[in-house]
């Protein structure tokens, strides 16, 4: 399942990015990479951008920039 | 000088880190407010640095500009990657790195350390907010972080100034060595996959080992205070209040300082009338100088106090959320979240305005951002609006109680965001082309903001805006005051009366150029008068206000509108019919909102771009902007059979 359709208040673990685009590299850079765990915290007024919390900080981002990151939902052993 | 000899003589320290992570409070700290800015040779990226007192000796430290990895995406980004891989194209060598650290959110901030420590300048790792993370419970083993990393790590608090001295220490202690990767760093690089990924395995392992985590979540009183701030209703609402407080102080509050100096300019002006000989060195210092340098300085108290405000705002880690609750609406026009504080700072002045696009990484994204500042009405379009509604609209009201002339000016302010936007909208899908660049955005906890952070961020920017006052403006100011004062007409009036200074600025470089300009300006409902006064005005909008108060022979007192606005409605055109019609006001009012008449803005957009070119197009598609605008409102109203 693709992190753009994780729902407010739900969390899974990262599977894969693509590090071959531009965004999935900087996502990447910015700690979201496989085994890692992200759960969305809320949409902004207008239902984008959505905020998310990894690694203790939360992040910003679009939906279609979330939409590179695959996750496996609701999984309870990775880190946090 | 050679290698050994700057070590020796002052050795020049580069400050590097995520954004958050402390950065700028360290920098003061370290420094004090003793520190300057400049831009990095050819390019327009900031350079701060600033004098460090460490051992017997003192060192150069420079602040790099915050960033993620060393896989530069933006202009600033660059230059902090080349001197910290100490690249030959890097305009500085550090003779060592101190990498600043986020405690409470180690690991993102460890992976730029990771690129770092790759490279042979010698590192130290300050580790911020150490206190803040061992009060949640958590415990950091500094040896061992030490060790996995292979420099030294020094937690520092630059709040209370703790760890500052050791942090001294240990700079001196590296200089002149060199890193090395640590083993289980070159191992995991070596393995396969990602080099990304391959990074945050070793740092998560190393976490591991040097850290325990209690489960407290440092975020949490920042979710709390967020589920207010950028909630779906409540956010908009708090934000709306905030730019009505910004707004109420640049406006209202600021009055009283601008009020002040403006006396205290006119106080200048007098004094220098009475101590020089009549003349023309007198007339040069006096209405040339003083009035042009005093005009634009009183907007310095309006400058402060928005600069107060955007650091709090900044430093308290509210402006990241009014990103994130506007990014959708700005994207809808093709710009960037970021873009929306710049925009903001534009209704007091386009000048900090378009220096805060520096935020903005996408370069086109920024030019747009640039391009459509001037748009927003902007303080000195105030003085104009106040005339023409207090000459023609002033006590009439609407359904009996809104004044018509709050309305008018609320209109004026809508004109410019709506023009704003449709410019952006246009320039993203033609010149400024580009891909919808991606929203990848920290939101830190919220902080009290630094005193010192604060204060330092208003006397750089302050200072900026004095510094152009005493060189670019003052140079117009001068070239202007010729323009008006040359060739000397004789008159039989009595010279120095207002009649003279009439007859005199017709006849003058400039009074020759309004009544050339006519013909062009007629169909906007201008005459020749209007005509000088928009070109003295193309140097600064406030300018309108003066000049016409020349031509109408009323006093040289700007202030007194209410003089100036009856002669204006007095005015008559040779045939008997008055020069001045709501309409004409309302006209010029457009063509103000519109219009590029600000040489200031025009240097710094030419400073911000590194080009002509820009600026250029910017006074060009403005200008054609400006003269569609009134024509249509002239013409237009005409054949609706307004007057």
């Amino acid at each position: 399942m693709r992190l753009s359709d994780l729902p407010a208040g739900g969390s899974g673990i990262v599977t894969a990015v693509d590090d071959g685009s531009r965004v999935g590299r900087r996502l990447s850079e910015l700690g979201v990479v496989p085994g890692v765990k992200i759960a969305v915290i809320k949409h902004a007024p207008f239902g984008d951008p959505v905020e998310i919390r990894l690694l203790r900080y939360n992040l910003a981002l679009r939906k279609e920039e979330a939409a590179v990151v695959q996750i496996d939902p609701e999984s309870t052993n990775g880190r946090s | 000088m050679d290698e050994a000899n700057s070590q020796k003589a002052s050795p020049v320290i580069a400050l590097a880190g995520n954004p958050n992570a402390g950065k700028t409070t360290l920098f003061n700290a370290l420094t004090g407010l003793r520190h300057k800015v400049a831009n990095y040779p050819g390019v327009t990226v900031e350079r701060r640095s600033g004098r460090w007192g460490i051992g017997e000796g003192s060192a150069e430290l420079i602040d790099l500009p915050g960033l993620y990895s060393l896989d530069a995406t933006s202009m600033d980004e660059e230059i902090a990657r080349d001197v910290l891989r100490g690249s030959a194209e890097s305009p500085v060598r550090p003779d060592a790195i101190v990498a600043v650290v986020d405690a409470t959110n180690l690991e993102r901030n460890l992976y730029l350390i990771t690129q770092i420590i790759e490279h042979e300048t010698p590192v130290v790792v300050a580790l911020t907010m150490m206190d803040l993370f061992e009060e949640q419970g958590h415990i950091v083993d500094l040896a061992s972080l030490a060790a996995g990393l292979g420099v030294p790590v020094v937690p520092v608090d630059s709040r209370k100034g703790t760890g500052i001295a050791e942090l001294g220490e240990a700079v001196s202690s590296v200089l002149g060595n060199k890193n090395g990767v640590p083993n289980g760093l070159a191992a995991e690089l070596a393995g396969e996959g990602s080099n990304v990924f391959g990074r945050y395995r070793f740092i998560s392992g190393l976490v591991q080992m040097a850290v325990k985590h209690n489960d407290l979540d440092a975020h949490r009183f920042s979710d709390r205070i967020d589920s207010i701030l950028t909630h779906k209703v409540w956010g908009l609402l708090v934000l709306f209040g905030i730019l009505l407080l910004v707004f109420q102080a640049i406006f209202s509050w600021a009055t009283v300082p601008m009020d002040l100096l403006e006396a205290g300019f006119g106080a200048l002006g007098d004094g220098a009338r009475s101590i020089l000989p009549e003349g023309m060195l007198a007339d040069l210092v006096v209405d040339g100088i003083i009035a042009g340098v005093g005009g634009i300085l009183v907007f310095l108290p309006q400058i402060i106090l928005l600069f107060v405000f955007i650091s709090i705002l900044e430093d308290s880690g509210y402006m990241s959320r009014a990103a994130f609750l506007l990014d959708r609406l700005m994207s809808r026009i093709g710009l960037h979240g970021k873009a929306f504080l710049p925009l903001i700072s534009s209704f007091a002045c386009a000048i900090p305005g378009i220096m805060a696009t520096r935020t903005i990484e996408d370069r086109r994204d920024r030019l747009a951002t640039i391009m459509i500042a001037p748009l927003m009405s902007c303080s000195a379009r105030l003085p104009v609006y106040v005339l023409m509604i207090a000459a023609f609209f002033g006590g009439q009201t609407v359904f009996g109680f809104v004044s018509l002339g709050a309305v008018i000016m609320l209109g004026m302010y809508l004109l410019g965001i709506v023009a704003a936007i449709v410019v952006a909208f246009i320039l993203k899908r033609t010149v400024l082309k580009s891909p919808t660049p991606p929203f990848m955005m920290e939101l830190p906890p919220y902080r009290m903001p630094s005193v010192r952070t604060v204060l330092a961020n208003v006397l750089e920017r302050a200072g900026l805006f004095v510094r152009r006052a005493g060189t670019v403006i003052l140079a117009i100011s001068i070239i202007l005051w010729a323009l008006a004062y040359f060739p000397r007409s004789d008159t039989a009036a009595e010279p120095g009366s207002e009649t003279a200074a009439s007859a005199q600025l017709e006849n003058s470089f400039a009074g020759r150029l309004g009544h050339a300009i006519e013909p062009v300006i007629e169909p906007l409902g201008y005459d020749w008068k209007i005509g000088v006064a928009l070109i003295a005005s193309f140097a600064a909008r406030e300018v309108l206000v003066s000049t016409l108060s020349i031509l109408y022979n009323v006093g040289g007192d700007a202030e007194e509108t209410g003089g100036l606005a009856s002669a204006l409605r007095d005015a008559k055109r040779a045939d008997g019919l008055p020069v001045w019609t709501p309409l004409t006001s309302i006209s010029l009012m457009v063509f103000f909102v519109l219009a590029m008449q600000c040489m200031s803005t025009v240097a710094i957009v030419r400073r911000e771009t590194n080009s002509w070119r820009w600026p250029l197009f910017m006074v060009v598609y403005m200008t054609l902007l400006a003269y569609l605008g009134a024509f249509v409102t002239y013409q237009g109203g005409r054949l609706l059979g307004f007057t």
